[in-house]
């Protein structure tokens, strides 16, 4: 079994299991599978620059460094990631400390008209 | 003065007004005027190039690639409609200052008329087509400014929203046709597409070209179909009336007409657009401003109709009927601009504009009623008055035309157009000012003060001298008709003259004016037919269309818009799987050319953790807390990921983060329910794993092969390995990339963070202000709380940790660019710190000893970065050029100053202030829910101790 076939399996673990909690009807399961999908990209962007052991990109004698450019494009994706799930867990508490409720969908208009009468 | 002042002086003296507002009103209205007239003065001081016949040109390059470049040109064409421009606009600014009232807010009228007038200099002067474009759209925005100015009239706000939707999709069409226009000719610039005539009649493309062109001139100067929107715009106070829908704005159209009149004009296509949209517009305007009862609205379509006359004199391509419209535009200006301002002294002082209710005015208003009778006589074209040399060479050139195979169709509806000015021209004067006195007036009128009708009144003086002395504005009207005509025509040579003989046009002129004392004897049974007869309205047409539109966009967005966001990412997940299928099936792999690792035991326990943990999280979900717990493993083993592969940057910038993300969930999680109930069905939650399962499947396919396949095109990587040290003088080649080769992304990217920091704030601020901070400070904890709010073990801990974590940040941010660090870790850790005092001390005890609020912190670290990029222009360098050399200080080692060390100084403060602004906040929500606020640190809860913790001798307190 190759490190490649490991890490290519995790991105499409971390992405099924992220996609399917973002296809859940709460907020807080929606923000995990983003946060899990945060991972996916994170890693999936990184493993472009494919997968080197034992050679950092910091400049000494050895002849060999991998590709510094994805981890440069991760590390602040990782960041500003952090930024954006902020962001969205204030809507999606913002919305249940307004609205007493957590559901991601809008109620269908029958059931709105319903509740107006 | 340049030519570049000129157009920018009213738009930087638009900031004054406002500013000047709580000065005064003198004050408000004086700054504007000086502003117009240094403007004024600037065009001036080019008059003597103008009159010599030259071209004032000046220009920048703004997108050269774009071929869009701000060029300005001054010719007799744009000079005549500056003057008119700034000259009427002195005018109109003396008369608004008496006009509005004292409940109007006049720093933001004359904000919107100087914005409003700096876009019309623009246009009049732009040498370059696109540039154009841009000043003609911010007419249309700046009008509707004005037009809406009085919000609080619902007919203000309707008659905005038609003139910008008219205007807007006339700007549209106009923005193809010039796009048009400057592909078949190479360049977007006027100097060049005047030249080239032949090109452009000769293209196929002429015809679409044209048609768009027209499309947004006549949208803008409300030629028919499209003269509806004039009247409604009326709505708006009279200076904007008198300025924008009689001098100014509504001749934008006509402008254009003529600035491309040489390149466009004489062709069939051009002759029966325009000359029969022109007549049409003419006769229509005129019969329709017959009846109207309204003063302005009689006008509004009185204008219209002369602008159809000035359309059809551009239309009939001869050099003589463009020299009458030049003319007839000055001359227009004059009379209709006084009309105006008197319609407006009117209303101010009998609080009415409806004939019915008016007339007698003469003996109670004679200042008024004079200015009225000659401007209004001019209109009509009466002798010794400039309306009449016109509108004579009107009438000939009318003559002269024949549209349709027809020698009669135009000069006989040029004699019914004519002639209906003249009764509606008639029918103001008389049933406004003549007739008895009535004593039913809705105030007591009299003539204003000098500032009222001064304005008028001088523009009057203008009608009656180039009325009497027409040879006075002839030379001025031969150059701009020369600069209008360029090389495809030459100026006539027939002079302007009161007396030109029986001709014609004689004839025709005065049957225009007797048939119109005939039809306004005849007012009453004209009236009632009129009344009687079913025509269209085009206000109500115009709204039906409007709500079949909205009606329609509503049904689609409804329809794909339901509000539920599960389908949306369903739906979204679907496509992308499918369109990544739809690539790998028809497109081909190429062999694998890099050969597996080998995977050891410790790497294969990591990745049964990640996977164990990820699964567990899909199952267990429900139970939040819990989640919580398993995406931690989740990221801390990602962590442990980016260390194995040769990533140690990104492995320290995971763990810290994932800390903070923790603590953020932790926080939100205080308020939400720690359980997620089971709603959705079986079936639902079986269709939502065959989408995640393709999903996931999809990008295993996806990083598998590629992981296995060497890049198609070497990478810019190796340069940044290479020239990391040379050029930007770090080892660390992930720092030197994120502080230099790549310091504006970064830069972007600090900034991106700060805004979602405030962002965060801005909505605690707004929960904190509304109906949720009741529910908050009532809010029962659904968990009994600790007894010990800061275990003292705790808070010891932290204080001691806290000067560690500081110099653990210090070291990780000045290593940063050789080794392992930087700016956004050291951020990261450092406000790990900070948080941890918040947890262990409390929000009280650590708010009162913060020096600087978070914003702060935020701004000054994008400002420090910015800076730091801006301090290189003064090497002559680009943005963001960095600098760096090496210093000893003894006893210290060498060591390297970098200024992308300053630079990551900028990222390393707004990150703490990001982080830290963004917890505050959901600690702030924390902290109005509980019952007490806690002053010290190490305290216990009072709702559990039975003793009063505040006695300084409990024994209890005395014990911790």
């Amino acid at each position: 079994m190759g490190l490649e076939l490991l890490v290519a399996s995790a991105i499409g673990i971390l992405t099924a299991a992220g996609m399917y909690l973002v296809l859940r009807l709460r907020t807080f399961p929606v923000i995990m599978g983003m946060s899990l999908l945060t991972y996916a990209v994170n890693v999936f962007l990184f493993a472009s620059g494919r997968l080197t052991i034992g050679a950092p990109p910091i400049l000494t004698d050895a002849a060999r460094y991998t590709d510094p450019l994805p981890q440069a494009l991760v590390l602040t994706a990782i960041v500003i990631s952090f930024g954006m799930t902020a962001v969205v867990v204030m809507i999606g508490l913002g919305a249940y400390l307004g609205g007493d409720d957590d559901r991601v969908n809008d109620p269908a208009p029958e059931t709105e008209a319903e509740e107006t009468t | 003065m340049s030519l570049f002042l000129v157009v920018a002086l009213p738009f930087l003296g638009a900031l004054l007004p406002g500013l000047m507002n709580s000065a005064g009103r003198q004050a408000c209205a004086g700054v504007t005027f000086t502003v117009t007239l240094a403007a004024f003065i600037g065009l001036l001081t080019n008059l003597p190039t103008v009159l010599a016949g030259e071209v004032v040109t000046t220009g920048v390059n703004w997108l050269p690639a774009l071929g869009m470049n701000v060029n300005l040109m001054l010719d007799g064409l744009g000079f005549f409609f500056a003057l008119l421009i700034l000259g009427i606009g002195l005018l109109i600014i003396t008369y608004a200052r008496f006009y509005l009232s004292r409940d109007d807010n006049m720093g933001e009228f004359f904000t919107y008329l100087l914005l409003f007038q700096g876009a019309m200099v623009g246009i009049v002067l732009s040498d370059n087509i696109l540039l154009l474009i841009v000043f003609w759209e911010l007419t249309s925005l700046s009008s509707f400014l004005l037009i809406g100015y009085w919000k609080h009239l619902p007919e203000g706000r309707q008659g905005a929203r038609m003139a910008l939707t008219v205007t807007g999709m006339g700007g549209l069409a106009l923005i193809g046709g010039m796009l048009i226009l400057g592909n078949i000719t190479g360049s977007y610039d006027l100097s060049v597409i005047l030249q080239s005539r032949e090109i452009i009649q000769a293209s196929p493309l002429y015809l679409p070209a044209l048609v768009l062109i027209l499309l947004g001139c006549f949208t803008k100067s409300a030629q028919f179909p499209f003269h509806f929107w004039l009247p409604h715009a009326m709505a708006a106070p009279t200076p904007v009336s008198a300025y924008l829908h009689s001098a100014t704005m509504v001749k934008a159209g006509i402008f254009l007409m003529a600035r491309l009149w040489p390149v466009l004009s004489g062709t069939p296509e051009w002759f029966v657009i325009v000359t029969t949209a022109g007549l049409v517009t003419m006769v229509l305007g005129a019969v329709i401003a017959l009846f109207k009862h309204d003063l302005k609205a009689l006008l509004a379509f009185s204008t219209v109709s002369h602008l159809g006359l000035i359309t059809m004199l551009l239309g009939t391509g001869t050099a003589f009927g463009a020299m009458a419209a030049v003319f007839h535009i000055l001359n227009h200006a004059t009379f209709k601009a006084a009309l105006f301002m008197s319609a407006g002294i009117v209303d101010h002082e009998t609080h009415t504009r409806d004939i019915r209710r008016l007339g007698g005015l003469r003996h109670l208003m004679p200042v008024t009623f004079g200015i009225v009778t000659l401007a209004a006589l001019s209109m009509a074209g009466i002798p010794l008055l400039n309306g009449f040399l016109s509108k004579e060479m009107m009438l000939e050139e009318a003559h002269h035309t024949v549209l349709f195979g027809s020698h009669w169709l135009a000069p006989s509806l040029a004699v019914i157009g004519s002639l209906f000015s003249a009764a509606y021209c008639f029918r103001l004067i008389s049933h406004t000012f003549l007739g008895p006195k009535r004593d039913d007036y809705p105030a007591h009128p009299h003539d204003p003060g000098f500032g009222m009708w001064g304005p008028p009144a001088l523009l009057v003086v203008l009608v009656v001298m180039i009325g009497c002395a027409p040879f006075l504005a002839e030379p001025f009207v031969k150059i701009v008709t020369a600069s209008l005509l360029g090389e495809a025509a030459t100026v006539p040579t027939a002079h302007f003259k009161i007396w030109h003989g029986l001709v014609p046009a004689l004839y025709m002129s005065i049957a225009a004016v007797l048939g119109g004392l005939v039809v306004l004897a005849l007012f009453k049974p004209l009236l009632r037919m009129w009344d009687g007869a079913p025509r269209p309205e085009a206000k109500v047409i115009f709204e039906a269309l409007v709500d079949a539109v909205v009606a329609l966009s509503r049904g689609i967005i409804h329809s794909l818009h339901t509000g539920a966001f599960s389908r949306y990412a369903a739906i979204a997940a679907v496509t992308i799987t499918a369109a990544g299928y739809h690539a790998w099936a028809t497109g081909s792999v190429g062999a694998a050319t890099r050969v597996p690792q080998p995977a050891g035991p410790v790497e294969i326990a990591g990745w049964v953790m990640l996977v164990t943990a990820t699964l567990g999280l899909v199952f267990l979900h429900r139970n939040r807390l819990l989640s919580l717990i398993l995406i931690g493993i989740v990221g801390l083993m990602v962590s442990v990921g980016f260390v194995l592969f040769s990533a140690p940057d990104l492995a320290m910038t995971q763990i810290t983060v994932e800390v903070v993300t923790i603590i953020l969930l932790l926080l939100a999680l205080n308020f939400l329910p720690n359980r997620t109930p089971v709603e959705s069905t079986v079936l639902r939650r079986m269709r939502d794993a065959v989408v995640a399962i393709a999903a996931g499947l999809a990008t295993f396919a996806l990083s598998y092969h590629f992981l296995l396949r060497d890049t198609v095109a070497p990478s810019i990587s190796e340069f940044h390995l290479a020239s990391s040290y040379k050029g930007g003088g770090g080892s660390n080649v992930v720092n030197v990339i994120l502080v230099d080769f790549r310091g504006f992304d970064t830069f972007g990217e600090i900034i991106v963070l700060g805004i979602a920091a405030l962002l965060i704030y801005a909505l605690t601020e707004t929960l904190l202000d509304g109906p949720v901070r009741a529910r908050l400070l009532n809010r029962k904890p659904d968990q009994p709380r600790a007894g010990d709010m800061h275990p003292m073990m705790m808070v010891v801990l932290t204080r001691v940790l806290m000067p560690l974590v500081m110099l653990v940040g210090f070291y990780i941010f000045w290593r940063g660019h050789n080794e392992p660090g930087g700016g956004f870790i050291a951020g990261l850790i450092v406000s790990i710190g900070v948080v941890m005092q918040y947890m262990a001390s409390g929000f009280s005890w650590t708010s009162a000893r913060l020096r600087y609020p978070y914003h702060g912190v935020i701004g000054a670290g994008v400002l420090i970065a910015g800076l730091t990029g801006i301090g290189s222009w003064f090497f002559g360098k680009p943005f963001l050029t960095s600098d760096f050399t090496y210093v000893r200080i003894p006893p210290f080692e060498k060591f390297e100053l970098a200024t992308a060390a300053l630079f990551d100084l900028g990222v390393f403060l707004a990150v703490v202030g990001a982080v830290m602004l963004s917890l505050e906040s959901f600690s702030r929500l924390a902290r109005r829910s509980q019952m007490t606020d806690n002053e010290h640190p190490m305290d216990i809860d009072p709702s559990r101790a039975e003793s009063d913790p505040a006695d300084p001798g409990n024994p209890k307190r005395e014990g911790v």
